[in-house]
């Protein structure tokens, strides 16, 4: 389904990914595992068009997306939620479904659909964005992506500052979106919130994927964590 | 009653008492709310770029000249009937603000606003050049037989009066409604968070565009009826002078609401009149109640009503 060849990017003369290459399929989820600074949110942002990318290809279901603007590659199914979420804070929490669902010109159905997902976000349609907790801003903003109906959805982060029990829900709702078809791709600090959900896991140093497992391996091996990761 | 029946009721009651007021009040403030409906006007134009798009031109005024001297060079060299002049200085500002867009869009922040007051300069500086036909600073002015209406002279005091009335009211309530669209919506989400509105898939360069034509066209349309009822055209409205004042009454008024721009030239207005019948140095006066109202009030005079006792208003 997308499909990340050899791509190389960066910010303007400083080159962070080296040549990546990753795949993920439909219900699938794949995360990303690196140190800081390894480039996992640069992965992210060159697949949306946000970094430049200077070579390789970006294709979701054959299509390019490297070629496309920024603006285009959400309308072509690729949902993200960025690391601090970034909501509307001075709109309502309805109003910023709102504007997902205007992205592709979604209806009452999708909005149905994305309120049973967050059941608490029901409860508060018309406070500003602003002033929900972390945990409802997290599920606002993802709720949000959801609206476009992406076939790919690009995580990054989505437990950082939450409580456990947040933690959880947010893990509960991407395992329901695996289960709905769409490919997530996951790119998370908490080795321990993710290793449990995850199909595959890449490695990323340096700016290069260094190795792609599945995550069942991974769980039998936890000496190659400690290599990647020094966890 | 829902949020939009409310908000309706409440610009229906300001146009309604606006109507009220050109009978009730006395001669000089009636000529006064004429001067302070065109001028709101003009501060609608840059509430929707700043209030609601989040982009801080400082050279609104080109805008306004353009729709000022598209208007009056029409008239005076063309000798246009005054609708089809009307018309012509429309188009001037929108095809001003469409080439200020393209250029100074690509900035953002702080060059966006060096940008647009470096063109409002040029604009100034072309007014000035162009002195043979444009009188420069002393101006021209439109003779009352020039300023017919469809015939109906809008000189008189009930002319001018509903006039401004009529075109305040048009703009005001095609802005309100603007605002609760799918494009003002998409314009606030602009101003909330550019870089998550282009991520969502929004193409913002686009809707940044279409809100500097919209708002440079209400401005220019400032200019053409102001040209029209007080029958002056001069290069002091194309002065820096006239950037930052429109500035000054949406800050006051509350910038990013419907009714703030009316609020804040009303404001400041009747500030300066008031504070002028006391002193010469009503400036100072004037400057004392800006800055604390900025201390107390950061969002301004609408801007607190929404915060406190109306949190419908749009």
């Amino acid at each position: 389904m997308l499909e990340v060849k050899n791509i190389h990017s960066g910010y303007g003369p400083v080159q962070v990914l080296f040549g990546v290459s990753l795949s993920v399929n439909a219900s699938e989820i794949l995360c990303l595992l690196g140190r800081n600074g390894a480039g996992k949110t640069t992965i992210m942002k060159s697949i949306m068009g946000l970094v430049p990318i200077t070579r390789g290809s970006v294709s979701l279901e054959g299509q390019p997306l490297h070629s496309l603007p920024t603006h285009r590659v959400p309308r072509m199914g690729v949902g993200y939620i960025p690391q601090g979420r970034r909501l509307f804070p001075e709109l309502t929490v309805s109003e910023n479904i709102e504007m997902g669902l205007m992205v592709r010109n979604e209806g009452a159905d999708t909005r149905d659909w994305v309120l049973d997902l967050f059941p608490r976000l029901k409860d508060r349609l018309r406070q500003q964005a602003g002033t929900l907790s972390g945990g409802e801003q997290q599920m606002l903003a993802t709720a949000r992506a959801l609206c476009v109906r992406p076939k790919v959805l690009l995580l990054d982060e989505p437990t950082e500052g939450l409580q456990p029990s947040m933690i959880e829900q947010i893990r509960q709702v991407v395992v329901r979106m695996k289960q709905e078809g769409i490919a997530i791709v996951l790119v998370e600090q908490r080795v321990d919130a993710v290793l449990s959900i995850a199909d595959k896991v890449t490695f990323v140093e340096n700016g290069k994927d260094v190795q792609t497992i599945g995550a069942a391996d991974l769980r039998d091996d936890p000496e190659l964590l400690r290599s990647r990761l020094g966890v | 009653m829902t949020r939009f029946s409310k908000a309706d009721a409440l610009h229906l009651g300001i146009l309604a008492m606006l109507v009220i007021a050109f009978f009730v009040l006395p001669t000089y403030h009636v000529g006064a709310v004429s001067r302070i409906m065109v001028l709101a006007v003009y501060a609608i134009g840059l509430n929707l770029l700043f209030g609601y798009t989040g982009l801080l031109s400082l050279g609104h005024a080109m805008f306004f000249a353009a729709g000022m001297y598209g208007f009056g060079l029409a008239i005076k060299f063309m000798a246009a009937p005054v609708l089809l002049a009307f018309v012509l200085a429309l188009i001037a500002a929108a095809a001003l603000s469409l080439v200020v867009g393209l250029l100074a869009l690509r900035t953002a922040g702080v060059a966006f606003m060096i940008v647009t007051l470096m063109f409002a300069q040029t604009a100034y500086l072309v007014v000035l050049y162009f002195g043979e036909f444009t009188r420069g600073d002393e101006g021209f002015v439109l003779q009352q037989a020039e300023r017919l209406l469809l015939g109906f002279d809008v000189t008189s005091e009930t002319g001018r009066y509903f006039v401004a009335f009529s075109v305040f009211a048009i703009c005001f309530l095609g802005f309100a409604r603007l605002v609760q669209t799918p494009f003002g919506k998409r314009l606030i989400a602009i101003r909330e968070n550019e870089e998550r509105a282009r991520m969502l898939g929004y193409d913002v360069g686009r809707y940044k565009l279409l809100a500097l034509i919209v708002s440079g066209t209400i401005s220019g349309c400032a200019g053409a009826l102001y040209a029209l009822l007080f029958g002056y055209v001069g290069a002091t409205f194309a002065s820096v002078q006239y950037s930052i004042l429109p500035l000054l009454w949406v800050l006051l008024g509350g910038a990013g609401t419907t009714i703030g721009p009316l609020i804040g030239v009303m404001f400041m207005f009747y500030l300066i009149d008031a504070s002028s019948a006391y002193t010469n140095s009503y400036m100072l006066i004037a400057g004392l109640v800006l800055v604390l109202l900025t201390m107390f009030a950061p969002k301004g005079i609408a801007g607190i009503l929404r915060l406190r006792v109306m949190p419908w208003l749009p």
